[in-house]
């Protein structure tokens, strides 16, 4: 996926706490909508940052409290960058994980996170270290307008 | 998250409307949870026009509600899935378990 050259970026920081996650997806789809995107492709932006974040709140930082970051990259090619970072207990096995219906969140995890970012986005990448904590890269390419 | 519910002849309706995400999820089923076991409806309809967002904790309250509901025979589907959510649900193919529309 051809990035090109840089048109903005943001990075923002927050505490693993539940109430983050709706103000993260919102943060995302507010700063991508400058890209002038389809309803479609902010709902699908929407949905993979919630998923990332809830993860990274869920199980990487599991009954502690931590810092999550968002970084957003937006490229003259239309492409999204969005990269979620936790230094939270890590994922023991990345593969595993990323397997429909896997889960080590209980009964009220559907263990479909990864699957849902995998079919929503253009691009996914997980980075993991038991221990160091998780990076997930997601891409999206975008109708983008020319700019003036 | 809001959710009203209404029992009518044995049909218990429950409207969700709001943004689905993994805190809102938590309390919903333990709700519907609650609710389903009070009322031992003969069918269940889940009413989604109202939701605005929604992502994959929302799977999980559709597979306990429909699970809580076969366990007491009780006929269950989700009525006025907006498409973000459809989208989700069809994702994790969730429509070939349970009656989507």
């Amino acid at each position: 996926m051809k990035k090109g050259e840089k048109r903005n970026e943001m990075t923002m920081r927050f505490l693993s706490r539940s109430a983050n996650e709706a103000f993260a997806r919102t943060a995302a789809a507010a700063f991508i909508a400058q890209m002038d995107p389809t309803v479609e492709q902010i709902y699908d932006i929407k949905t993979a940052v919630s998923e990332a974040v809830t993860n990274a709140i869920v199980h990487g930082y599991r009954d502690t409290l931590g810092v999550v970051t968002m970084t957003v990259r937006l490229f003259e090619t239309g492409l999204a960058e969005i990269v979620i970072r936790d230094k939270g207990c890590g994922i023991e096995d990345v593969h595993k994980a990323r397997e429909p219906m896997f889960t080590t969140g209980g009964a009220e995890r559907s263990g479909m996170g990864f699957t849902i970012m995998e079919s929503f986005m253009d691009g996914l990448t997980v980075r993991s270290r038991p221990g160091k904590g998780t990076t997930v890269i997601m891409r999206k390419l975008l109708d983008v307008k020319q700019q003036a | 998250m809001q959710l009203q519910y209404e029992l009518r002849e044995g049909r218990l309706t429950a409207h969700v409307s709001g943004e689905l995400g993994h805190p809102e999820a938590i309390e919903l089923m333990a709700r519907l949870s609650r609710m389903i076991e009070d009322h031992l409806p003969g069918e269940m309809e889940l009413e989604l026009s109202g939701l605005e967002f929604m992502d994959s904790s929302g799977i999980a309250v559709v597979l306990q509600a429909a699970r809580k509901c076969a366990a007491c025979g009780c006929r269950f589907w989700v009525e006025g899935t907006p498409a973000q959510a459809k989208k989700v649900l069809t994702a994790a193919g969730i429509h070939r378990l349970t009656h989507i529309r």
